[in-house]
């Protein structure tokens, strides 16, 4: 036996005259010290990364049967779920996998907005996240074309005609996108490159900055207190952080127990998920001459569709509006004058497109904000304190109030549209932007509880 | 490599030059993987004229074609749907085709009734929105989307509703009418689409 360790701790003192093997081990996980108070929703960054696994070695074994060719496709996805020896279970964890990141991604990203992990000096970190959540979006609808069914079909065309409705390259863009002049097998061919290589490579390098960044300036925690502030004298190791090896990878390890129970319940007892993870008309072959009677995205990407539709001419009111008070209010409680002129000049832009414009075009542009504009939380929220924990009325209203809105919104984009339907949803995609352009003054004008000194913990 | 610790500015300008220059040629080999996605040659080759033959279309009946991988629709219109078109133009968005008629209604096509023959309507089946293939709803009957409905189509995606000459409804997401391919009439019963007496689309 312990001719056995020497030869390991041997072998160990090799490796590390040759690559940063113990080094790296001993910065990112036995000495990467963490905030001892880490709560439930500190789960869900590590089980993104346990989903991204699943779908990389799930994915490896799909490609090796499925045929991305406009004619083949369909009937190879078949094939999987019948012919291919445990092909079904594969493509079920793949697909139920797809909704579950989406599911882990937003509840992280909550989290986020909760304890105020975007502020300085973790804006990198927000940043690199973001640029994850809009990769993983491009991922799931690049995916989404692979089986060749109805929905995947129609779904690409409205999608590649947002950029359609771009000004002056609009058309052309779309052409290149495609390459061709409808969806076609040469979209489905270089979709299928797009999702398999693509942006998977991106996906992983932007992870990895995502943590090198998180582990340069130490993790955030549900008071939204720095644990560098309170430092032992002797060790200098913060005496409110624990190394994240092994105290949070076996914390993290019960949570993928409990994950993966739930996974595995989706997976076998309810895989399409009443339709929500995978919709009935995709079972139907891509007819590029009948849209299917129904159609909504898969239900991560319904709020925003909803912000889509509800931009119609009588709305652009409202956009000329809050242009108005957007305008006047940043033109009053800004003092640098370059500023002020150049808000009064952009608003002077923005009310002359609401005219030039089409609706269309601008619920597309109103769509994408309403995905990037999260970028912009370091520089919005102006509370006192990080954490929820210790802010004052306004922001728990305000974000309670987007909550509600961007679910109703969800919910509004799996339904067809009536006149009700339009005007809740006009209204939620108002609350929806409120929530963020209104941000800096709420925030600064919150009565905030004052911050413990140390991490509050039981 | 010289000893001498003073910075030589030629070199350091020669260096700039040269890692500019070379930059610039890297990215200029992005060119040809970029024009790589545009339509291949066969793709653009694909979109020749079809025909119709329309002889087993009866009055209120759709029959669908499809032209370069889109859905064009022929509609044979009866004289109570033609004469509901003029009343529904305060409800229309562009009810006269004046928005951009070059991209979407051909000179013949500039009427009320957006066609050659009146009874005859030949439009693209795709939404103006964002490219959905809108659904029937001819019968006269409050919808859901619309109590006071008088018949026309009606898209799923996005709730866009169009008149029986494809004319779009105000206040609707999509900003333009259906599009009226060039076409003609080869005969009575037959007509081709993609192509009209000026030539092909």
């Amino acid at each position: 036996m312990s001719r056995i360790i020497s030869g390991l701790t041997a072998l160990q003192g090799w490796i590390d005259a040759r690559f940063p093997f113990t080094s790296q081990w001993k910065a990112h996980a036995s000495e990467y010290y963490a905030p001892k108070n880490f709560n439930f929703w500190y789960y869900f960054g590590a089980l993104s990364g346990l989903v991204l696994v699943n779908q990389l070695v799930t994915g490896i074994f799909l490609t090796m049967h499925y045929k991305p060719d406009a004619l083949l496709a369909f009937a190879s996805v078949e094939y999987i779920m019948r012919d291919v020896p445990w092909g079904w279970l594969i493509r079920y964890m793949h697909s139920t996998g797809a909704s579950l990141f989406f599911v882990c991604i937003y509840l992280h990203m909550f989290r986020g907005l909760l304890y105020g992990s975007y502020r300085k000096p973790r804006e990198l970190v927000w940043i690199l996240g973001m640029a994850i959540f809009l990769c993983l979006m491009g991922e799931a609808f690049f995916g989404y074309l692979l089986p060749w069914g109805q929905m995947s079909y129609w779904g690409a065309q409205v999608i590649i005609n947002l950029f359609d409705a771009l000004p002056i390259i609009g058309h052309d863009l779309s052409i290149w996108i495609r390459g061709d002049y409808v969806v076609s097998d040469a979209t489905l061919n270089r979709f299928f490159a797009f999702h398999v290589i693509a942006i998977p490579l991106l996906l992983l390098g932007l992870v990895s900055a995502h943590i090198l960044a998180l582990h340069e300036v130490g993790s955030n925690n549900p008071d939204g207190i720095e644990i560098k502030k309170n430092k032992d004298p002797v060790t200098h190791l913060p005496l409110d952080g624990i190394p994240f090896h092994p105290y949070y990878t076996v914390k993290d390890s019960f949570g993928a127990m409990v994950f993966l129970l739930i996974f595995a319940i989706i997976v076998f007892f309810g895989p399409e998920m009443g339709g929500y993870f995978l919709e009935a008309n995709n079972f139907v072959p891509a007819d590029s001459l009948k849209t299917p009677p129904e159609i909504s995205p898969v239900w991560y990407f319904t709020p925003y569709y909803s912000i889509l539709r509800s931009i119609t001419t009588d709305y652009m009111w409202i956009i000329r509006a809050a242009v108005l008070v957007m305008a006047i209010a940043i033109f009053w409680s800004v003092k640098t004058n370059w500023i002020r002129w150049g808000t009064l000049g952009i608003a002077i832009v923005l009310a002359l497109l609401s005219w030039v414009l089409d609706p269309k075009v601008w619920g597309v542009g109103l769509m994408g904000t309403s995905t990037m504009i999260f970028f912009l939380m370091p520089w919005l929220d102006r509370s006192a304190v990080k954490s929820i924990r210790y802010k004052g009325p306004n922001y728990k209203f305000a974000i309670t109030v987007w909550v509600i809105a961007f679910l109703i919104l969800g919910y509004l984009g799996t339904k067809p549209v009536s006149d009700v339907r339009t005007l809740v949803g006009q209204f939620c995609t108002t609350l929806y932007f409120a929530f963020f352009f209104a941000m800096p003054w709420y925030t600064r004008a919150d009565k905030c509880k004052p911050e413990p000194e140390r991490v509050t913990w039981k | 490599m010289s000893d001498d610790k003073k910075m030589n500015p030629g070199r350091r300008n020669l260096i700039v030059l040269a890692a500019a220059t070379g930059g610039a040629a890297g990215l200029t080999t992005a060119v040809p993987f970029a024009l790589s996605m545009e339509p291949s040659e066969a793709a653009k080759a694909a979109g020749a004229p079809v025909e119709a033959d329309i002889s087993q279309l009866q009055p209120g009946q759709k029959m669908t074609v499809a032209w370069r991988g889109q859905p064009v629709w022929i509609v044979r219109r009866t004289p109570e749907m033609l004469a509901e078109l003029p009343k529904l133009d305060d409800q229309l968005a562009d009810p006269k085709s004046l928005r951009d008629p070059d991209t979407f209604t051909p000179p013949y096509a500039r009427n009320e009734n957006r066609s050659i023959k009146p009874e005859y309507l030949v439009v693209v089946g795709i939404c103006t929105h964002l490219g959905c293939s809108p659904v029937d709803e001819f019968a006269v009957q409050p919808e859901p989307f619309d109590p006071s409905w008088q018949g026309g189509f009606y898209c799923p995606c996005h709730g866009s509703t169009y008149d029986l000459a494809g004319r779009v409804y105000r206040n609707k997401p999509a900003p333009d009418n259906l599009k009226v391919p060039k076409y003609m009439f080869l005969s009575d019963t037959r007509i081709v689409i993609g192509k009209d007496e000026k030539g092909e689309a």
